[in-house]
């Protein structure tokens, strides 16, 4: 059973996803966002099997407007990778699946 | 008489296949749907629906698609996150190939409805997620007192933009015609709304700017006359193109790629129906859609039941 995503906020941004020594994702969401719902439960599952190597969290843009716009975010959901505080990946919009498990396997091969 | 692996395949999970699935599922046929992203489709970047029957106070487009989702897990409809990349109709029994496997079926309804057309024009890939968007439920909240593009004329070119007012300080809706193809309805409160300013005859020509969205070119169609217009954001809403390339030479489709069926969604191939945007339809909405499903899978099952 997938369990619930991390959730981060501002206060948490740098020790649980700058500092973090495995390569951490980042979920910017809001609850008015109708996309961000629906690929919630496939980050869930994505969570479940990637979760050993990647550290899933979530970012609730409404609640935490400062660490969206240092990103420059301007679309949800965005998702971005961070590794050792740095972004290495970065998708907008929802998308398959399947490509989203080609960029979590990309971001671990780029060690 | 030789069987496929399922009685029906759904591609697509939006209100058309969803409603498929309710029906099949309800029908106890052994049906999987397919859909390569979520369920939902276009509905889920939807503010506001407020021509679905049942909801007098209208409801939220991802609200919806989790209600019927909702309803469909309840009669146990298997629905499977894959891709499909092609199909072989040529025999009887259907093969469909997925991402990682072929499956085969008797039936297919095909529910992969459309996706919002591009424009095409320089900066608009580039600043997708820096300013342009495609989604104003999503986006619309980062553009608090900015000034915004909307391109298009129809429902949800003018729908949209209305909501965007409640961000924005102003939003322009560029047009290509010199009248708005939207419902009267909208177009009412759109004429009424102080941040909505109309330019008329006009198409973008580009979209500029440094990291972010700062300025696009327009150019007015009558005159040929150019101009600039800063914005922090530009929305597209410039129609829907049909996700029917994976069908490419199996069934017929329209010059624009809409797969043509007949009265009983059935398409050029017996045993395959569409349903919902993806087919050639005079309109595109989720009643039509759910409408569309519902006689497709009843003449899937009467399909079956002759096999």
């Amino acid at each position: 059973m997938a369990k619930d995503i991390l959730e981060i906020d501002e206060g948490s941004f740098v020790s649980e996803v700058l500092e973090d020594e495995k390569p951490v994702l980042v979920d910017f969401w809001a609850p008015w966002c109708g996309p961000c719902r629906a690929i919630g439960p496939m980050l869930e599952e994505l969570e479940t099997v990637f979760g050993d190597k990647i550290k899933f969290t979530k970012c609730n843009v409404d609640n935490n407007p400062v660490t969206p716009g240092k990103y420059g975010i301007k679309a949800i959901p965005t998702l971005i990778f961070f590794k050792k505080g740095k972004v290495v990946e970065q998708i907008t919009g929802v998308v398959a699946k399947t490509k989203l498990e080609e960029t979590i396997h990309k971001v671990l091969q780029e060690i | 008489m030789k069987k496929g692996d399922y009685d029906l395949v759904i591609i697509g999970g939006g209100p058309a296949g969803l409603t498929a699935g309710l029906y099949a599922a309800r029908a106890r046929l052994n049906v999987i749907m397919i859909e390569k992203v979520v369920p939902g489709g276009q509905v889920l970047v939807t503010d506001l629906v407020e021509n679905y029957p049942g909801f007098p106070e209208g409801i939220g487009g991802a609200e919806l698609v989790q209600k019927i989702t909702e309803q469909v897990k309840k009669f146990e409809l298997n629905i499977e996150n894959n891709e499909v990349v092609s199909v072989d109709l040529s025999e009887q029994v259907k093969k469909i190939q997925l991402g990682d496997r072929i499956i085969t079926t008797d039936t297919i309804i095909i529910a992969t409805g459309a996706s919002p057309t591009k424009l095409n024009i320089p900066g608009e890939d580039n600043f997708y997620g820096k300013g342009v968007s495609f989604c104003a439920t999503c986006d619309g909240p980062f553009f608090k007192d900015r000034i915004l593009a909307a391109i298009g004329g129809g429902d949800t070119a003018v729908q949209e933009s209305i909501f965007l007012t409640r961000f924005a300080k102003k939003v322009y809706i560029i047009h290509r015609r010199d009248q708005l193809r939207a419902n009267k309805t909208l177009q009412e409160r759109a004429f009424a709304n102080e941040k909505i300013e109309f330019v008329w005859d006009s198409v973008v020509t580009s979209i500029e700017g440094s990291s972010d969205v700062e300025k696009i070119s327009i150019k007015n169609i009558k005159t040929g006359e150019t101009k600039q217009l800063g914005v922090d954001g530009c929305f597209v809403w410039v129609g829907i193109q049909p996700n029917t390339d994976f069908l490419k030479d199996t069934v017929a489709l329209d010059e624009l790629g809409f797969v043509i069926v007949d009265k009983n969604m059935q398409t050029s191939v017996s045993g395959v129906y569409a349903a919902g945007d993806a087919r050639d339809t005079p309109l595109r909405q989720i009643t039509t859609a759910v409408g569309d499903a519902a006689i497709a899978v009843s003449s899937a099952e009467h399909y079956i039941s002759k096999i």
